[in-house]
This record gives C-alpha cells, sequence and structure tokens, in this order.
C-alpha cells in the first residue's frame, strides 16, 4: 500500500465492528423477547402480535417463532463467520508488501453454499403454505357470527345483518369455546378508500378496499377489550382510526344483541335536543332508530352511550368531549369529515343531554 | 495535469468568468460531469429527504405530539419517500454509473453523450416539479401543498375525489418524467457496455461493476416502463375522466397496487445490486485478493433479476389474493433469498484468506455485510405471507426496508464516495473525519432502525401522525427519533470532510488504493478523453497483471 | 497503458453496433409499457358497467390493418434497397410505407369519429371506453411517432442526404417499425378477436 497504514487502528476499528454487529443482535433479540413478553398481563393494552388469544392469530405465531428461529440460526452462524473472517484476517502490522494467496473460488463451496440455503427455503415455504392453507380455506361451521365491516374515512362501521343492527367502531364479538365454535367472520367493505383490519392479538390484518370485498375470521378464546386500528394509510387521519374488539361471554354477548336490537330510547324530557338533531344536518349523516334520522355517511347513533369513545377511539365517551366534538371536530381530530356544527350553546346543550340518552 | 476537467474543477474558477464554467457544466455531454451532477442532485436531495424524515421523528418523539399538523405529516412521508427512491437513490447510482462505467469498461465516454445529457435534466427537471407542488399543489386558488397520498400513492386515495388540488399530478408526472429520465439513461449504460468495451475486454473479463449495471439497466428498462405506464392511467383518470382505477365505475383498487409493485419490488433490487457492485469492486481491491467466485457473482445477480420480477405481490399480501396466488408469491420471495445469500457468502469468501485494510470504504463494506444480512432476514420473516399479515404497514415494515436501504444501499454509497471520490477529484478523503462518520452513523442506524422493529411488533402502523400513549409504542419511539440526529450529525461530518478535503485533502495520484480496474490507469482526475489510447486488456484485473507481470490474471481466467 | 495490452487479441475486436442496442433496449421498454395497457384491458373486458360494449360497436378493421401490416415488408425493403446503393427503389419503397403507416391512422381517426358521433363511446364512458381508447390510442401515438421520424428521413432522402452510409441508421428506424407493427397484431388480437 503506498499510503501509511496504522497497524493498531485496525484491530480497534475490526473489533468494534464485531462487538458492535454482535450488540445490534442482542438488542433485536431482545426486543422480540419484550415483545412477546408485554401484553401478557390481562388488561395491558399493549397489542403484541406474540401475546395472541384466536387461532389465525395463534397459528402465525408458531409459524413465526419457527421463521424467527431459522433466520436467527442464520444470522448466527453468517455473523460468526463474518465477524471472524473481520478479526482473523486482518492486515498485521508490517505486513504489506507481500499480496495474500489469490484465490479465484471454488465450485464446491460455491455448490454447498447453494444447496443448503435452498433446502432451507424449501422447508420455510412448506411451512408457510401450511399455515395460510390453515387460515385463508378455514371453513365457515353455522354457527359462526356474521359481521359486516365497513371501512369509512375515518371510522368503522358494523353491521350484524342476521341480527339487524348496525354499530361503530366498538366490535363485539362472542368468546368462541372449541367445543362450540362460535367463531366470528367478517366481510370487509370500503366505503372510499383503502383500509386494514388490524388487531394483531385476534388475527392477521386484511384489507378493506372499494370493490373488492375481502373476508376474514377469528374465535377469540378469551374475554376481554383487544386493541388495534386502520393499517392501511387512508388519508389524513389514518391515524385516528382506532379499532377495539370487545370479546364476551355467549351470556353477555346475547345481551348486548338485544340491547342493540331496540330502537332508540324516547325520553321526552330530551325532546328538545331530539329536535335539535332531527332539524340540522345532522341527519344527513347519521341515523338514530326511531327518529327521522337515516343518514349513512357517520356512525349510527341509536346506542351512542353503550359504546366507551367517540370519534373512531380519538376520545373517550364523555360529555364534554361529545359537546367539543359536536362543537369543534378539528380539536380532537383536525381532517376528520365531520363538520363543525355552528349550534347555539342553548341548542348545544340540549343535542349533548339528548345524545347522552341514547343508551 | 493540463485536462479540461483538472481546469475547471480546481483552478477553473479563478481564471474565467463564473458564467462560463457554469454554462460549461449546464451544457455538458461528459459522461464525468453528468456523473457528478447526478451525485451533487442526489446529494441536494438527501439533504431535503433527510429533514423530511427528521420533520417525522420529531412529531413522533412522544405520543399525542403536536410538533406538525396531520396533513402536513402525511405530506412528509410521502414527499420524503418519493425523494429518497426517486430522486436521490435512483439519481446517486446513475451517477456513479455514469462516471464509472465508461472508464471500467476503457471507453472515451458513453455511447449517446448527448441522450446523456438529456436523461439527466429530466431526472433534475423531474425532481425540482415535485418539490415546486409546495407551491402549486393547489392552484391558483389557496396556499400550496405537496402531493400526500403516500410513496405508492395507492387508488382510489388518487382519484378527484380523494385528491383534490394538484398535488398528486405533481406526484405523477415528476415521477413519470424521472423514469423517462431513467429509460434513457438505462439504454445508454446497456449500449456503453454491449457496444464500447475496450479490445479483449470480453464480457467475462469486464469488471463487476460493469456487470452489475448491466443487469441494472436492464431492470430499468423492464420495471419503469410498467410504472410509466400505470401514471399514465392514473392520469387519464384524473384528466379525461378514465375508469382504470375508479371503483364506481366497476374499476379496480388492486390493478394499481399490482402495477405498481411490479414496478416496486424490482425497483428495490436496482437500487440494490449497483450497491452490490460497489461492495463488490471495494472488497477485493481492501482484501488484497480478487472477487471469489466471479462467474457465480453474475450469475446470481442475473437471477435475483428474473426472480425479482415474480415477487411483487409480497407486499400485499394483505389484500385477499386466494390462497395459490399468496403461496406462489411466497415460494419466490423464498427463492430470491438463495442468489442473494450466494453473494453475501462470496463477498466473505473474497475476505477469507485475505488481508484487511480498515480504510473507510472498507468499514462501510463491512457494515453493510451484516446489515444487509439483518434486513435479508427479515425480508424472509416478511415472505412468510402469515407472518407478513402482522408485520405488514407496521413499524417492523419500515424498519425493514430501511435496513435495506439506509443499512445497505446508504452504506454501500458511501464506500463507494470514499473508494471513488480521489479519482473523481484528485483528492483524499480525511480518513479521521470518515471514522467519525462512519462510527456515530452506524451508532445512528442501529439506535433507529434496530429499535423501529419493536413498535411494529407490538401493532404500531406505519402512516400515523400520532400515536396512543400506554400501547408500549413511547420509549422506543423516542429511541428511534434520538437516533435520526446522530445520524443526522454523522451525514453533516460527511459533508463537511467532502467540503475540506475538496479544497485541502492530500493529492490521490493515479491509484492511491493499488487497485486493479482501469480507472486507477489514469490520472485523478481523468482527463477529458479518460484514455489517451484506448487500452487493451486480457483479464479481468488488468492493473494486476501490469503490477505483477510475473504472474498476471490472464494465466488463471 | 499500452503495457497493459497482452498478445493474446489475434481476432479482430468487434462490437455490435450501438444504434441497434439502444433501440432493442428501447424496444424492451416499450413492450413493458404496452403490456401493462394490454392486460388492463384484457383485466377490464366486461367489466363495464354500462354500454356500449365491444361487441356492439367495434368493427374489425381488416383493410387498414393490411395497409400497417404490408408496411413492414415495404420498409424492410426499403432499406434493403438502400443498403445495395439503389436509391431510387429506396425512396419509392420508403413513400410507399409512409403512405400505408398514414393509410391506417387515417383508420384510426375513422373508427375513432364513428366510435364517439354514432355510438356515444369516448374515453369517460364506461371501462371499456377508457381502455380501448388508452392501447388503440398509445399504439396510435406510437404510429404518429414513427411516421414523423419516416417522414424526416424522407426529407433528408429527397434532398439527396441519404445514401448507404446510412444503412445502419435506416436499419434502426425499420426496427422501430417492424415493433410498432408487431404490437399491432396484439392490439389487433386483444382488441378485435379476444376482447368480442
Amino acid at each position: 500500500m503506498a499510503n501509511g497504514f496504522k497497524p493498531e487502528w485496525g484491530v480497534v476499528l475490526s473489533r468494534g465492528v464485531g462487538v458492535l454487529v454482535i450488540l445490534a443482535g442482542i438488542l433485536l433479540a431482545a426486543g422480540l423477547c419484550i415483545a412477546s413478553k408485554s401484553g401478557q398481563a390481562p388488561g395491558n393494552p399493549v397489542p403484541s402480535i406474540f401475546q395472541t388469544h384466536s387461532t389465525p392469530a395463534d397459528h402465525i405465531v408458531r409459524l413465526s417463532w419457527f421463521v424467527l428461529t431459522i433466520t436467527g440460526l442464520i444470522f448466527a452462524v453468517v455473523g460468526t463467520l463474518l465477524t471472524y473472517a473481520v478479526l482473523k484476517f486482518r492486515n498485521k502490522a508490517g505486513d504489506l508488501q507481500s499480496e495474500p494467496a489469490q484465490v479465484y473460488g471454488s465450485t464446491q463451496i460455491e455448490l454447498a453454499w447453494t444447496v443448503i440455503p435452498i433446502l432451507i427455503v424449501v422447508v420455510l415455504f412448506l411451512a408457510t403454505a401450511r399455515v395460510i392453507h390453515a387460515i385463508q380455506d378455514a371453513p365457515k361451521p353455522t354457527s359462526a357470527v356474521e359481521v359486516t365491516a365497513i371501512g369509512h374515512q375515518f371510522w368503522w362501521e358494523f353491521r350484524y345483518p342476521a341480527l339487524g343492527f348496525v354499530t361503530a367502531n366498538e366490535l363485539h364479538v362472542p368468546v368462541s369455546d372449541p367445543a362450540h365454535p362460535t367463531p366470528t367472520f367478517l366481510k370487509l367493505l370500503s366505503a372510499d378508500t383503502d383500509h386494514s383490519f388490524w388487531v394483531p392479538q385476534l388475527a392477521g390484518k386484511t384489507d378493506l378496499i372499494p370493490n373488492h370485498p375481502n373476508e376474514m375470521w377469528m374465535d377469540p378464546h378469551r374475554t376481554g377489550v383487544f386493541l388495534g386500528q386502520c393499517a392501511q394509510y387512508c388519508g389524513t387521519q389514518h391515524a385516528k382510526m382506532l379499532l377495539q374488539v370487545t370479546v364476551e361471554t355467549p351470556e353477555a354477548f346475547r345481551v348486548w344483541i338485544h340491547a342493540q336490537q331496540q330502537t332508540a330510547v324516547q325520553d321526552d324530557k330530551e325532546a328538545a335536543g331530539r329536535r335539535v338533531f332531527e332539524t340540522t344536518a345532522c341527519v344527513d349523516c347519521h341515523a338514530v332508530g326511531g327518529t327521522n334520522g337515516t343518514g349513512r355517511f357517520g356512525p349510527d347513533l341509536t346506542h351512542l352511550m353503550s359504546r366507551s369513545t367517540i370519534a373512531a377511539g380519538a376520545a373517550a365517551n364523555t360529555k364534554e368531549n361529545l359537546r367539543l366534538w359536536i362543537q369543534n371536530p378539528d380539536a380532537i381530530k383536525p381532517g376528520s369529515l365531520m363538520p363543525a356544527m355552528q349550534l347555539t350553546d342553548a341548542d348545544l346543550d340540549a343535542l349533548v343531554r339528548y345524545l347522552e340518552t341514547l343508551q | 495535469m493540463s485536462s479540461d476537467a483538472m481546469a475547471v474543477q480546481t483552478a477553473g474558477a479563478a481564471d474565467r468568468p463564473w458564467v462560463e464554467t457554469l454554462h460549461e457544466w449546464v451544457t455538458t455531454v461528459d459522461h464525468k460531469r453528468l456523473g457528478i451532477l447526478y451525485i451533487l442532485y442526489a446529494l441536494v436531495f438527501l439533504v431535503i429527504g433527510g429533514i423530511e424524515a427528521t420533520i417525522i421523528r420529531i412529531q413522533l418523539i412522544r405520543p399525542h405530539n403536536d410538533f406538525v399538523s396531520p396533513q402536513v405529516f402525511n405530506r412528509m412521508f410521502t414527499m420524503h419517500g418519493t425523494t429518497m427512491i426517486f430522486f436521490v437513490i435512483m439519481p446517486m447510482l446513475f451517477g456513479f454509473a455514469n462516471y464509472l462505467v465508461p472508464l471500467m469498461v476503457g471507453a472515451r465516454d458513453m455511447a449517446f453523450p448527448r441522450l446523456n445529457a438529456f436523461s439527466f435534466w429530466l431526472t433534475a427537471f423531474g425532481g425540482l416539479l415535485l418539490y415546486f407542488s409546495f407551491v402549486g399543489g393547489s392552484g391558483l386558488y389557496g396556499a400550496g401543498n405537496a402531493p400526500d397520498v403516500g410513496w405508492w400513492a395507492y387508488a382510489p386515495l388518487t382519484s378527484r375525489a380523494f385528491s383534490p388540488g394538484h398535488s398528486s399530478d405533481y406526484w405523477t408526472i415528476a415521477v413519470m418524467v424521472s423514469g423517462f429520465g431513467s429509460i434513457g439513461t438505462a439504454i445508454n449504460i446497456i449500449a456503453t457496455i454491449l457496444c464500447m468495451r475496450c479490445p479483449g475486454m470480453t464480457l467475462s473479463r469486464m469488471p463487476l461493476l460493469a456487470w452489475l449495471n448491466l443487469v441494472m439497466t436492464a431492470m430499468v428498462l423492464i420495471t419503469i416502463s410498467p410504472l410509466t405506464a400505470a401514471q399514465i392511467m392514473l392520469l387519464v383518470d384524473r384528466y379525461l375522466g378514465g375508469h382504470f382505477f375508479d371503483t364506481q365505475a366497476g374499476g379496480s383498487a388492486t390493478i394499481w397496487m399490482h402495477f405498481f409493485w411490479i414496478f416496486g419490488h424490482p425497483e428495490v433490487y436496482i437500487l440494490v445490486i449497483p450497491c452490490f457492485a460497489f461492495i463488490s469492486e471495494i472488497v477485493p481491491v481492501f482484501s488484497r485478493k480478487p472477487i471469489f467466485g466471479y462467474p457465480v457473482m453474475v450469475g446470481a445477480t442475473v437471477c435475483i433479476g428474473f426472480i425479482s420480477m415474480s415477487v411483487w405481490a409480497h407486499h400485499i399480501f394483505s389484500i385477499g389474493m386466494s390462497s395459490y396466488s399468496n403461496a406462489f408469491f411466497v415460494g419466490t420471495t423464498m427463492a430470491i433469498a438463495v442468489p442473494t445469500g450466494i453473494k453475501i457468502f462470496n463477498w466473505l469468501g473474497t475476505m477469507w484468506g485475505g488481508k484487511l485494510i480498515f480504510k473507510t470504504p472498507m468499514l462501510f463494506c463491512i457494515a453493510f455485510l451484516f446489515q444487509f444480512l439483518v434486513a435479508g432476514l427479515t425480508g424472509v420473516m416478511l415472505g412468510a405471507a402469515p407472518f407478513d399479515w402482522q408485520l405488514t404497514d407496521s413499524y417492523f415494515v419500515v424498519a425493514h426496508f430501511h435496513y435495506v436501504i439506509v443499512g445497505g444501499i446508504l452504506f454501500a454509497v458511501f464506500a463507494a464516495f470514499y473508494y471513488w471520490f480521489p479519482k473523481v477529484t484528485g483528492r483524499m478523503l480525511n480518513e479521521t473525519l470518515g471514522k467519525w462518520h462512519f462510527w456515530l452513523f452506524v451508532i445512528g442506524f442501529h439506535l433507529t432502525f434496530d429499535f423501529m422493529h419493536i413498535p411494529g411488533i407490538l401493532g404500531m402502523p406505519r402512516r400515523i401522525y400520532t400515536y396512543e400513549p400506554g400501547r408500549g409504542w413511547d420509549t422506543l419511539n423516542m429511541i428511534v427519533t434520538i437516533g435520526t440526529f446522530i445520524q443526522g450529525i454523522a451525514i453533516l461530518i460527511f459533508v463537511a470532510n467532502m467540503i475540506i478535503s475538496y479544497f485541502k485533502g492530500p493529492r490521490a495520484g493515479n491509484d492511491p488504493w493499488d487497485a486493479w480496474t482501469l480507472e486507477w490507469s489514469v490520472s485523478s482526475p481523468p482527463p477529458a478523453y479518460n484514455f489517451a489510447t484506448i487500452p487493451t486488456v486480457a483479464s479481468r484485473r488488468p492493473l494486476w497483471d501490469l503490477k505483477h507481470p510475473e504472474d498476471p490474471d490472464s494465466l488463471y481466467e | 497503458m499500452s503495457a497493459i495490452a497482452n498478445p493474446v487479441t489475434q481476432t479482430p475486436w468487434r462490437l455490435p453496433y450501438r444504434g441497434k442496442v439502444a433501440m432493442a433496449s428501447l424496444i424492451i421498454a416499450e413492450s413493458a409499457i404496452f403490456t401493462i395497457f394490454v392486460v388492463a384491458y384484457l383485466f377490464y373486458i366486461g367489466k363495464s358497467l354500462s354500454g356500449p360494449t365491444p361487441r356492439e360497436v367495434l368493427e374489425t378493421p381488416i383493410f387498414f390493418t393490411i395497409c400497417l401490416l404490408s408496411s413492414s415488408l415495404t420498409v424492410h425493403l426499403a432499406s434493403r434497397s438502400l443498403e445495395h446503393g439503389k436509391r431510387g427503389a429506396f425512396l419509392g419503397l420508403w413513400l410507399l410505407t409512409i403512405v400505408l403507416g398514414g393509410l391506417f391512422l387515417f383508420g384510426t381517426g375513422q373508427e375513432w369519429h364513428r366510435l364517439i358521433y354514432e355510438h356515444g363511446l369516448t374515453i369517460s364512458t364506461n371501462l371499456f371506453g377508457t381502455t380501448y381508447y388508452s392501447l388503440v390510442g398509445l399504439h396510435a401515438t406510437h404510429v404518429t411517432v414513427g411516421l414523423i421520424m419516416l417522414t424526416v428521413v424522407l426529407l433528408f432522402g429527397l434532398a439527396g442526404r441519404v445514401g448507404p452510409e446510412q444503412s445502419a441508421r435506416i436499419e434502426v428506424l425499420s426496427l422501430y417499425w417492424h415493433f410498432v407493427d408487431a404490437v399491432w397484431v396484439v392490439v389487433f388480437t386483444v382488441v378485435y378477436v379476444v376482447g368480442r
């Protein structure tokens, strides 16, 4: 080499590279472990893909660990070889004049590192294809609950066609007992742009695409609330298109169905608020069973108070938030399609009081 | 050193009016100057794209942050993606190809010098058009805005109903125009490699860089064109009332996804194959050994080129294809890991038994090898369709492709900068600053992109301008953002190093690395005509033969 | 640099002509564009939500197809004549090529006129209109570009500037024209045979 070369630097640097890379590997592994541990405790809201409570997600976790093990082994082997090469073959001090042996290649070695990866790939492919088949081609039992999920900018509409009611943003499904499975089959549609239904603990994501109906299923075997959100960029408020699935015991689910099937509560004390609802643009987009509100652009409000959040999970369903949401939606969710309603304070209060009766 | 290029680059400004120098650069058809223009242009956009990335990361440093509005955030990630792919990496790699290919195959210029200039200016115009959207995106009636449809611009978000104004049109036309530039340059590079090689340089004696660029440009022809076709369709929809992607009139949103990814996946290989080329040139020189398994390297690259045309749908496993289609694309996706793995093994084989010299270019190469290995393995995970149903559109996939694009491609580009800067400017880059750049960038990179995988596993989707607290994402996002700043500092050191070394660096001489390919046989910077007499070669390493007449390569090939 | 030279190179060093390589590359790129349009056309066959349908309105343009395909032959003969130095024959055949190409373009225009004014089919009518006008229009654009280039050569030829020494370039241009014809065979099959 023509230029001055400091061999000590070489040692330090090469070791540094090795150490750093090993560290990176450990970090990644540690991350995976943390990821797999979090979300274990009931009520912990971390939607980890490794803490699953439904058959399709369980299938995926098993495949994931298999793939992770194989790729981890490959990383360990190749990473070790690379690190070894970097440490072992660094140029020693004062050895700059002669060139090393010029090796041009070796057919046997090339063959070895072609055939072994091919075998690994075949194994991975077969394992993957099996899981694809198990999830995608699963038969639909007659006991399945059918729900049509429709993606909107930026909220979820859930229709229960066999049961005859519509709700929004918070999906309720029964827990599925392996002896008497009651899986939920979702038909996925979109009213506008692409969306994606993702509740990591229950199933992988499937997109909701206009003019392209999709289907997915889940059979949660534990009650609880599972979080997710829209995973396909759908416009300005993609971030606040949250989703929650409440898994209930069969009894609780039946009670919930019964409540949802009723028309809206008629409380004459709040007739003023109802008049505001019925005589403003509210009814263009929102439906309340038993009133003249039949709009479909926004969430069905018949049982608004049975939901814990408003604006697709962007805010808790409290009186203050409801009022703010009607008055100035941009304060909660800038860019949402709900317009500011420009009501007088008196009308606004009456309307909120009315909405609060919609149990 | 009386050549034109040297005169302009070092002393020219002093004794000639700057307008004349500028005029020379703007009207140049010299492949070396166009190469430099490409690279400088890409560097400018690298800084712009980096600023956009920083804005994204500041916004995400904590939950419910309000550093920017959702509208601005959406524009930022759209512009960041589009800029980095189309206006940083593509022109960067074309710049290197432009500069190096004629020198390495022993030609005096590209096959079509004027087409070369035309293609560059098309690309340049495309970038300016994209950024003009900040002014003209809303037309005359309002403040401007940039496209906010994501860099893959899925239908129907790009339809008039969801994307009024002109922001999407700027995106479409900018990408299309730069695509025409890419096709022009690709044709030029192919013609140069096939028709301009110096005597003796058979295809089997070409430097790997030329071979890999040949494969890359062939892929450009086949894969940029579908994107162009899809963009034409989108323009028909937006301006002539067509229905290609109009779901209300029976059109299909998924066909856009297919068309886009038929371009989009091979594009990844278009970007990474020239980087393989850099690694294949630099690793041998700093290992003091020829590349291990040259024919296998060529074969594996061609193989990657072919297979990469049949894997596109692994980007859209979640759109509800049949289980058979899904299985097919799992198979092809996994298959492409084999030739890619072979390449890594061959670089390992090149280093094995060599004498590794840890100059800055080599450091970047070694980091590339490790990081590209990880990127490949996370790619295998994403290739397993059911695993992908969880990981796609999450931060895991964002981390994965940044591992490819930053950890792989950008590291290789930095290696190339440190390696060829002496040839281009005649001066060495500063080694100390280079090592600061390397280590800071490595640390920043790993802080950012190692930790970015985890929120994805914990259910954090990509492209969200804010997120809910308490889902286990908060600390991780803060670490990711901190890493971004460290990378930013490293980039500033790099830029400073280039500027300082350009004026003050030690003279490089013709062949500072004791290398073996033809570009090192001419002066640094090379004269305008490259070679006074066209060389004749007898092996893959002509300068090795020259330096070791007792044991030339030509005896073994 | 001559020191690198090695006495191995006994055989003369021959490389392909860059014009041909470039045109072949361009043809590959163009083929990819047409492939996408053809795929879109095939994908959307029968998916229009409203009429008119291809079966109702399309008429097979057999005469104009024969014109275009035979122009491939004339352009080939023209470049062959030029190679042999027969300038007169070259100019005549070249002109014939332009006339045949022009006739084809006229045929396309006539069909579009009929579709628009008699059947009310425009590019925004339905999916058929969108895909039909895009695919056929893309091809017609290529014919137009080809005709412009052919005409430029003709003008140079009339000015006496095209001789056998340009035959390699003329060959490159005729390659493009062959490509345009070949694409028409595909478009014709897709639109008038498969698509009805």
